[in-house]
C-alpha cells in the first residue's frame, strides 16, 4: 500500500505512514482525486525535520468514510513538478509550501503569497476599456482586513482577485510552543471566532485520541449540542446580513433579532455568548443541566414561529428574490475543481458534508445525519441551504435534548499525548469541514499542528461567483459565502 | 414667500419622520423626530478635512449645490400664492437649477479620484438623466391641461371636474413620489443605510466630504424631499384658503415622509441593472398622464 488509510480521530503511529519519493507521492495523490468527485484533499502541509521537509498529504473519501494519508521527503529550495498543475485542489496547499518552506515548484500556476503581504503583481487589465477598483484592506464596516482586486467593465465585473494574510498571528506555532492545555485549547477558539465550538471541538477531539482519552458520552453531547447551536445562531446572523446587504430592513431586523436568544442562551449556558470556555479537551465545565434544556426547548419554540414566518415571507418577496437569484452562481464543476466544502458546496450540489463522510462526535451515532442539497449554487441557493439546515438542526437538537446524559464532575486529569503519533480530526462547523492534524515526536511533543478552515478552499469559490455579476452585488455575494479572514490567515 | 417658510420648517423633521417609520416599522423605537436635525447641526460644528488629491471645485461644490437648490425651492408656489421667483416657464429653469447642483456634485465626486466615488457618480449622472423624461413629459402635460406654463399659474388653475383629472392627480403625485426617491437617492434605487460603497450610489459620492460640508449636503438632501412634498401638495392645494391649505400641506408631507418609511422597509432596494427600466416606467405613466390630458381637452376622440 502506497497510503495508510484511517478513521476521523484516529490515532496512528508515525511510521506507520507510508514514505514515498516525490514523483510517486504526486502521482498517488493526483491519481486518488482523479475522476473521484466523492474525495477531496482535507489537508496537505510539511514541516521541517532537520534538513529534510517532511509532506503529509491527506485525501478524504467521503463513501468509505476513510481518510487517505501519505508522505514523501523532499529538500528546502529545491524545484519539484506541482501537484496543482495536475488537480487545482491542492492550490492553495501549495502556495503556502512554498511561502513556508521554500519549497520551489516549476508549474505551479499561480505562486502567489499566501499571506506576506508583499508586492507580487495583481492581474492586469490590459485594456484601456477596464478599469481596476481596490477594496480594503480596511473596510468600511466591522469585518476583517483583506484587499479585494476588481477589474470591471463598466458595472461588470471581470476578475476579481483576493489578497489576504493581514490577520496572521501565527496560531500553528503557538499551538506547538505552548505547553498548558488550557492555554492551546484558548488558542484553538480564536482561530476564527465565529466558529468557536466547530475548532475548539476540532482540537479537543484530536487532543483526546492523540493521548488514547476515551471520550465519555456526556463530552460528545457538550460538543455536538454546541456546533449545532452554533450553527443556527450564525445562520441566522447570516441571513440578517444577507437581507441587510439588499437593503430588506424588515428580514435584517427580524433575523437579526432572532439570533440573539441562541447567543444568550449560551451565555446562559456557559457564560459567553460565543461559546468560549466551553470546550475544553476531557472535560466540560458547565454541565447541561434538565433546567438548562428546559429554557433551550422554550426558546426554541419561540424562535422557530418567528423564523418560519419571517422565512416564507422573505421566500416570497419578489424584490428580494430578484436580487438573490441567479447572483453568484457557482457551477457545479467550478466548486469540485477548487475542492470547495462546506454549506457553500451543498448549494451548488456538491454533497461534502463532514457529519455524514466522517461521523464524529454524537453524528453517526444518535444523529443520522443527512446532508441537504442545493443544485443551483447562486446567492439564494446559499440562503436555502442556511434557511433548511437550520429547521434540520432545531430537529436534531430536540432529538439530542430528549437524552441529556449524565455529566461527570470536572476533573484535571493529566492527559498526555503519546510519542511518534498522528492524528487528523475532521468537525463540520456552520461554514463547512475544519481539519486539525497532529504529529509528535518521540518524547510525546508536538512536531507539527496544522489548521485547516474551510474559508481556505471558499475564498476562490467566491473569486469565481462574482465574475460576469454587477459590482453592485459582490458584497452579497461576499456575505453569502461569509468567510473567514482569521481562519484563513491563522 | 409661504411657501419657503413652510419648506424651510418641513426640511427640519422631514427626515426624523422618515426614520422614525422605519424603526417603528423593524419593532424599534427609534431617535426622536429631530435627531437628523441635531445630527445635521453637530456636523455644521465641525471643520472639515480636505484630501490633498482634490481641488477648489470640491470646497465649492456643496455650496452650490445646495443655493441650486434654494433657489429652485424660491419657485414654489403655494396654492395661490406665488413663489419668490414666478414667471413663465420657470418649471423649466427649476429643472436645470437642481441639475447644476447635481451635476458640481458629480464633478466634486470625480475631483477625489476614487475608484468607488466615479462609480456612484456615473450611476448618479445616469439615473437622473432617465428621471428626466419624466418631469418634463408631466410637466408639459399639466401646462397644456391648463394652459399655463409658470408653476404658480400651473397649480392655481389646476381644477378636477371629472374622473379622468382626478386620476391624472392621483398619477401626478406617484410620478413625483418616485422621483423624489431618485433624486435622493433612496429606495428602492437606492440604499441609504448600506455600508458598502460599491452598492451606494449618492452615498459613496460624498464619502470624502466632512463636516460642515458633509452637513451641507445632507441638509440639502432634507431640503430636496420638503421641496418635493410641497409640489405634491399643491396638486391637492388649490385655491384653498391658508387655513385650511397650511395644515393640508404639513398633512401631505407627514403622509409622503411616512409612505418613504414604509417604502424602505417593507421592499428591497432593486439591482442595479434593474433601475434604469424602473425609471423609464416613470417616463411612461407621464405620457399616460400626457394622454389622459388630450382627452379631457378633446383632441382625441
Amino acid at each position: 500500500m502506497d497510503y495508510i488509510s484511517l478513521y476521523n480521530n484516529e490515532k496512528v503511529c508515525r511510521k506507520d505512514i507510508p514514505t514515498l519519493d516525490y514523483l510517486n507521492f504526486l502521482e498517488l495523490n493526483t491519481g486518488l482525486l482523479s475522476g473521484q468527485p466523492q474525495r477531496h484533499c482535507v489537508n496537505f502541509f510539511g514541516f521541517e525535520e532537520g534538513e529534510k521537509v517532511i509532506l503529509i498529504c491527506c485525501i478524504a473519501d467521503d463513501l468509505t468514510h476513510k481518510i487517505l494519508v501519505s508522505s514523501t521527503v523532499v529538500v528546502k529550495k529545491t524545484e519539484y513538478p506541482s501537484l496543482t498543475a495536475v488537480n487545482h485542489n491542492f492550490e492553495n496547499f501549495e502556495r503556502e509550501i512554498h511561502e513556508s518552506l521554500t519549497i520551489e515548484y516549476s508549474d505551479h500556476p499561480w505562486l502567489k503569497p499566501y499571506r506576506k503581504i508583499e508586492d507580487y503583481p495583481f492581474l492586469k487589465p490590459g485594456s484601456e476599456e477596464l478599469h481596476e477598483v481596490g477594496v480594503g484592506p480596511i473596510h468600511a464596516g466591522i469585518i476583517e482586513p483583506g484587499h479585494f482586486r476588481f477589474i470591471c467593465n463598466g458595472e461588470q465585473i471581470m476578475h476579481l482577485e483576493i489578497s489576504l494574510g493581514y490577520q496572521h498571528r501565527g496560531v500553528e506555532d503557538l499551538m506547538r510552543h505552548k505547553d498548558g492545555i488550557l492555554e492551546k485549547a484558548t488558542l484553538a477558539e480564536g482561530i476564527a471566532g465565529d466558529t468557536v465550538v466547530g475548532h475548539t471541538s476540532a482540537f479537543s477531539n484530536l487532543w483526546e485520541s492523540l493521548c488514547g482519552f476515551e471520550r465519555k458520552p456526556y463530552l460528545d453531547f457538550t460538543r455536538t449540542l454546541a456546533m449545532e447551536l452554533e450553527r443556527v445562531a450564525v445562520h441566522t446572523g447570516d441571513l440578517s446580513a444577507l437581507c441587510g446587504d439588499i437593503g430588506y430592513q424588515l428580514g435584517s431586523a427580524v433575523y437579526g433579532r432572532l439570533r440573539t436568544p441562541i447567543v444568550n442562551f449560551m451565555q446562559e449556558w456557559c457564560g459567553n455568548r460565543l461559546s468560549k470556555g466551553l470546550i475544553r479537551p476531557a472535560k466540560v465545565n458547565y454541565p447541561f443541566t434538565d433546567k438548562l434544556a428546559e429554557r433551550l426547548r422554550e426558546a426554541l419554540n419561540a424562535y422557530e414561529a418567528d423564523f418560519n414566518e419571517m422565512s416564507s415571507k422573505l421566500a416570497s418577496l419578489p424584490s428580494a428574490l430578484s436580487r438573490f437569484e441567479k447572483t453568484g452562481v457557482v457551477t457545479l464543476d467550478v466548486m469540485s475543481e477548487i475542492g470547495a466544502v462546506g454549506m457553500a458546496a451543498r448549494a451548488s450540489g456538491l454533497k461534502r458534508d463532514i457529519r455524514e463522510s466522517h461521523p464524529f462526535n454524537l453524528y453517526g451515532k444518535t444523529i443520522n445525519h443527512e446532508p441537504l442539497l442545493k443544485r443551483h449554487g447562486d446567492v439564494y441557493s446559499r440562503v436555502q441551504i442556511r434557511r433548511e439546515e437550520i429547521r434540520q438542526t432545531l430537529a436534531y437538537i430536540r432529538e439530542m435534548l430528549d437524552n441529556i446524559p449524565d455529566f461527570e464532575k470536572p476533573s484535571d486529569i493529566q492527559v498526555c499525548p503519546e510519542a511518534d503519533s498522528f492524528v487528523i480530526s475532521l468537525t463540520e462547523g456552520w461554514r463547512g469541514e475544519i481539519s486539525h492534524c497532529a504529529l509528535t515526536d518521540k518524547d510525546g511533543k508536538l512536531v507539527k499542528y496544522k489548521i485547516k478552515d474551510p474559508s481556505l478552499h471558499n475564498w476562490m469559490a467566491l473569486a469565481q461567483a462574482v465574475r460576469n455579476n454587477e459590482i453592485s452585488d459582490f458584497p452579497v455575494c461576499n456575505k453569502s459565502f461569509n468567510l473567514s479572514y482569521c481562519g484563513h490567515d491563522l | 414667500m409661504v411657501s419657503l417658510i413652510l419648506i424651510l420648517i418641513t426640511s427640519l423633521f422631514f427626515m426624523g419622520v422618515v426614520v422614525k417609520t422605519k424603526s417603528l416599522c423593524s419593532g424599534r423605537k427609534g431617535p426622536g423626530l429631530f435627531q437628523p436635525m441635531w445630527d445635521i447641526f453637530r456636523l455644521w460644528k465641525k471643520s472639515s478635512v480636505f484630501s490633498k488629491e482634490t481641488s477648489f471645485i470640491f470646497r465649492i461644490s456643496p455650496i452650490i449645490y445646495i443655493s441650486s437648490v434654494l433657489t429652485a425651492i424660491l419657485m414654489i408656489p403655494h396654492g395661490g400664492i406665488p413663489g419668490v421667483i414666478s414667471f413663465d416657464g420657470d418649471f423649466v429653469m427649476f429643472a436645470y437649477l437642481l441639475a447644476c447642483g447635481r451635476f458640481m456634485a458629480i464633478i466634486s465626486a470625480l475631483d477625489t479620484g476614487s475608484s468607488f466615488e466615479g462609480m456612484g457618480a456615473s450611476r448618479e449622472a445616469l439615473f437622473s438623466l432617465f428621471a428626466e423624461p419624466a418631469f418634463f413629459v408631466l410637466m408639459g402635460s399639466l401646462a397644456l391641461f391648463t394652459g399655463h406654463t409658470s408653476f404658480h399659474d400651473l397649480f392655481s388653475t389646476l381644477h378636477y371636474e371629472d374622473n379622468i383629472s382626478y386620476m391624472l392627480g392621483a398619477l401626478a403625485t406617484f410620478v413625483f413620489v418616485m422621483i423624489a426617491m431618485i433624486e435622493n437617492s433612496r429606495m428602492p434605487v437606492d440604499d441609504p443605510k448600506t455600508h458598502l460603497e460599491l452598492t451606494m450610489i449618492h452615498e459613496v459620492m460624498i464619502l470624502d466630504n466632512s463636516g460642515f460640508n458633509l452637513g451641507t449636503i445632507l441638509y440639502t438632501t432634507n431640503l430636496k424631499f420638503a421641496m418635493y412634498g410641497a409640489i405634491i401638495s399643491n396638486f391637492f392645494i388649490g385655491a384653498l384658503p391658508l387655513s385650511v391649505s397650511i395644515p393640508l400641506f404639513f398633512a401631505v408631507q407627514f403622509c409622503f415622509a411616512v409612505s418613504a418609511g414604509i417604502i424602505e422597509s417593507f421592499m428591497a432596494r432593486f439591482r442595479m441593472s434593474h433601475n434604469p427600466q424602473f425609471i423609464l416606467i416613470l417616463t411612461s405613466v407621464s405620457m399616460l398622464i400626457f394622454f389622459g390630458v388630450l382627452m379631457v381637452k378633446g383632441v382625441f376622440i
